[in-house]
């Protein structure tokens, strides 16, 4: 469900539209003996759609497509998707059902994957009338799961993922019946990450290959020039004399230990430009802050500081962290005291393997967070999202990120840029809290003073001690203006 | 007679009760006029503890302090000082009196009042003391009961309400008639006695009554059970003052004896506020370093810390006379000590028969 929901947000974003996602899980079949039960998944969204012609492969073929360009994605189109719709297919050998539509014709297919031949077979093709003009994709199969033991997570994986793409609406409708609503927060959406070549520090060498399979180039310095960012004339024909390759060799004559050679030496020539960012795609401080307040339902009176640092690089794949810190009442109300960290990468939420990434490290190890008057009561969110055309996660499982050194020092100082901010609100809110005790304290012990004077000197009416509370409390109608300017102090802004 | 003195008790009460009255006029006033509330008292910190060598004990100086509620660290305390002054008015106008502890423990009662421990109710009711410059008694506050009384003296009660008027002579207990709040406050009527003979342990009290001191030598026997309590001094004073009785006080050979006498003598630092606690006429006569020589007793060694205690009181200022001066030199330089017990390695009424007539003879 996740990788179908990530396709649907991309399918929009490409689509410039606000997504409305529409999710309903409904039980078909109760639990069998191992605790699972047999759900029908439907998902809807207002993307772009797909052309007809397109549908039975994109879905139904594993790698289907073929990326020679970079830019940052959620998941990878077509393998995510159609890993969901064989793993229904596996579970309860139903076929799946697509309805499409580009703004013409809808076309509705009913299709099963011919696993051995990795091959869509198309059971059912209707062509439908489009009356009102329906754009968008919706998706329905069957699959084998146990829904009560996943739902927090699956809530929260929403909920985070709403937080993110904060001009997304989502519903979710669970088997039980019980809708859970996303609301949008704002129409505004991030710009569209630009494709790009490959940088040659990052490129491996399958890929390498597969560039040298497709190229159109008639020698290897047109080749770099043609498939590689930032390599010019005279990049090209120094990085090969450095590899010790032929400049007006054809690529396709290349050997494989040409390749390994090539790649190798582009992984530590050091005269490559840096690596164009312009195909990250930052949420931004706006939009972050934005699906924070929201899904995190922020008041006035609660402190957040949304920090995107300036894009870096590490091994030849470029990268942005943007990192938020929120604490106040209201996260005391829904985490108690202490730290919770919400990581995404590439606006995907990460929601197990926490304590082996490396921002929890960063967190837990990195930071001292006494210099910043944070104590291990402090309700305190962390989020950090970082986007890159790579990912250094750490396992195929995609749930963490490795400690590569470059990373780890951008988190730390967008986090530290964002504590700074913290530090000061944390004091002012010191301040407001001794001014309030200290009204507490007063307003506890005056009025008993007033009782025991009287009762001493055999009065019955008490003095009045409005006056000295009301001198009590001048100076916190002060503190409080100020503890709601969020404090901005040397933060980075892309 | 009975009621010219219940007369003159009901006016101190009314005196003692008008005082706490017009502290919560004050109070009241100050918060009318738009002021946190404040008082003004003696400093009792050490540098404004002197000593008169008039009245020749402590006395408060010049230097005042104030007790106020303007910021959150001092308002409790002044809360709970207001409390302490509203429960003793009430302790009066009940007729009812309360120790130390009870007034920590009644506190306890009252929410955001109570005190931390009885050291903090202690020192405000000290504080209350100095304030209004009477002390604890006046407000029918005491400390636990200690010491005690025999001899042939008649007293009036004043106190308890249900005693009032009744008279009392205390030769009736041959244990001795407790030092407590009514006998303190009592008042006394009559006695053949030329004298009083203050002992510092009640082994050695019992003793005298047993061997007929009071008798034998005319005198009331007073013992303080270690460092008298207030009452007790007050009662001693009032036996020199009112009845022009001669005190004289046995005390162990040791800085801790000297201690006690002087305290009878002439009071003690932390009551440098209070007036008429104090027995300057009263003498120490032993037992003197200089006994322990002529009586040859047996003796311990002084400790590190009896060393270090007899070379303070040296200096003391109230120590400053000719014989205190002589006997803490002995002392020293004999490096022993003796208790009152130790006269009896010459048989138990040894200190009877043959020390206390000398001692007596010889002044």
């Amino acid at each position: 469900m996740r990788e179908i929901l990530e396709n649907s947000l991309d399918a929009c974003e490409v689509h410039r539209v606000p997504p409305d996602i529409y999710i309903r899980l409904t039980e078909v079949e109760a639990a069998s003996e191992n605790g699972a039960s047999i759900y029908t998944m439907r998902v809807e969204d207002n993307g772009s759609g797909l052309p007809s012609e397109q549908i039975p492969h994109s879905f139904c073929q594993v790698f289907y497509g073929s990326k020679y360009t970079l830019k940052q994605a959620r998941g990878t189109f077509g393998l995510g998707g159609t890993i969901t719709i064989l793993y229904g297919q596996i579970t309860t050998h139903k076929p799946v059902t697509i309805t499409s539509s580009t703004g013409g014709d809808i076309h509705e297919y009913e299709m099963m994957i011919d696993i051995e031949h990795n091959r869509p077979i198309i059971l059912r093709h209707n062509v439908l009338d489009n009356k009102k003009g329906w754009r968008g994709t919706v998706l329905e199969l069957q699959l084998e799961g146990d829904y009560s033991r996943i739902k927090s997570r699956l809530l929260d994986y929403l909920k985070q993922t709403a937080m993110v793409n904060p001009y997304a609406d989502i519903t979710f409708v669970d088997p039980g019946g019980r809708l859970f609503r996303f609301e949008r927060g704002t129409e505004m959406m991030p710009p569209l990450p630009q494709p790009v070549d490959p940088h040659p520090h990052g490129i491996d060498v399958e890929n390498f290959r597969r560039l040298v399979t497709i190229t159109n180039s008639k020698n290897m310095k047109n080749f770099m020039m043609d498939h590689f960012q930032g390599v010019g004339v005279k990049t090209a024909a120094n990085f090969l004399e450095a590899a010790g390759i032929n400049p007006r060799a054809k690529p396709r004559t290349l050997k494989p230990e040409d390749i390994v050679k090539l790649v190798r030496t582009a992984k530590e020539y050091p005269n490559f430009k840096r690596p164009d960012p312009t195909c990250l795609s930052p949420i931004g401080e706006e939009l972050l802050e934005n699906g924070i307040r929201k899904e995190l339902g922020l008041t006035e009176d609660d402190f957040l500081k949304v920090v995107t640092r300036k894009p870096s690089t590490y091994l030849g794949f470029p990268f942005i962290v943007e990192v938020a810190i929120a604490t106040g009442s209201s996260i005391r109300r829904q985490f108690k005291g202490g730290t919770t960290i919400i990581r995404f990468a590439n606006r995907i939420p990460l929601l197990f393997d926490e304590s082996s990434g490396v921002i929890w490290k960063v967190v837990n190890r990195n930071i001292h967070w006494d210099t910043y008057k944070v104590t291990s009561d402090t309700p305190m969110i962390v989020v950090v999202h970082v986007c890159s055309t790579k990912i250094p996660y750490k396992t195929v499982g995609k749930e963490y990120m490795a400690d590569q050194p470059e990373v780890e020092r951008e988190i730390t100082n967008a986090i530290r840029t964002a504590a700074r901010s913290l530090r000061l609100y944390i004091s002012r809110g010191v301040r407001l809290a001794r001014e309030r005790h200290r009204l507490d304290i007063f307003a506890k012990f005056l009025p008993k003073i007033a009782e025991f004077a009287a009762k001493l000197s055999d009065r019955e009416e008490l003095p009045d001690i409005a006056p000295l509370l009301a001198a009590v409390s001048q100076t916190i109608p002060e503190v409080e203006k100020k503890l709601k300017e969020v404090p901005d102090i040397g933060g980075q802004s892309s | 007679m009975a009621d010219k003195v219940l007369k003159e008790a009901e006016r101190q009460r009314e005196a003692n009760e008008a005082s706490l009255s017009q502290l919560g006029s004050l109070i009241y006033e100050q918060i009318q006029n738009r002021e946190f509330p404040w008082i003004m008292m003696q400093s009792r910190s050490a540098d404004n503890i002197l000593f008169d060598q008039d009245l020749r004990q402590f006395i408060l100086g010049d230097r005042t302090t104030r007790r106020h509620s303007r910021n959150v660290r001092n308002i409790r305390p002044f809360t709970q000082f207001l409390w302490t002054a509203w429960f003793a008015r009430e302790l009066i106008r009940l007729r009812k009196t309360s120790t130390l502890r009870e007034v920590y423990y009644s506190a306890r009662g009252q929410r955001d009042i109570e005190f931390k421990g009885q050291d903090e109710s202690d020192y405000t009711i000290t504080d209350l003391e100095v304030a209004l410059n009477r002390p604890r008694e006046a407000f029918n506050i005491y400390p636990k009961d200690r010491g005690a009384i025999f001899g042939d003296l008649t007293i009036e009660y004043t106190f308890p309400p249900a005693y009032e008027g009744q008279t009392k002579n205390l030769t009736d207990n041959p244990d001795g008639a407790p030092i407590g709040r009514s006998l303190a406050s009592s008042k006394f009527l009559e006695t053949p006695a030329d004298k009083v003979i203050v002992i510092e342990k009640d082994a050695m009290f019992s003793r005298f009554v047993e061997e007929n001191v009071h008798e034998k030598f005319n005198a009331l026997l007073v013992q303080t059970e270690g460092i008298p309590s207030r009452s007790a001094r007050m009662v001693i004073r009032r036996l020199n003052q009112d009845l022009g009785l001669p005190v004289y006080i046995f005390t162990d050979g040791d800085p801790w004896g000297l201690h006690i006498a002087m305290v009878i003598i002439s009071g003690s630092a932390v009551a440098a506020h209070l007036r008429g606690l104090t027995t300057p006429d009263a003498k120490w006569i032993g037992v003197w370093g200089s006994d322990v020589q002529k009586y040859k007793l047996p003796t311990e060694n002084l400790t590190e810390q009896d060393l270090k205690r007899l070379k303070e009181i040296k200096a003391d200022p109230r120590y400053d006379d000719e014989l205190w001066q002589r006997e803490i030199d002995i002392f020293l330089k004999m490096g022993k000590k003796a208790e009152l017990e130790a006269f009896s390695a010459h048989g138990l009424t040894y200190i009877v028969d043959e020390y206390l007539p000398a001692k007596l003879e010889s002044l």
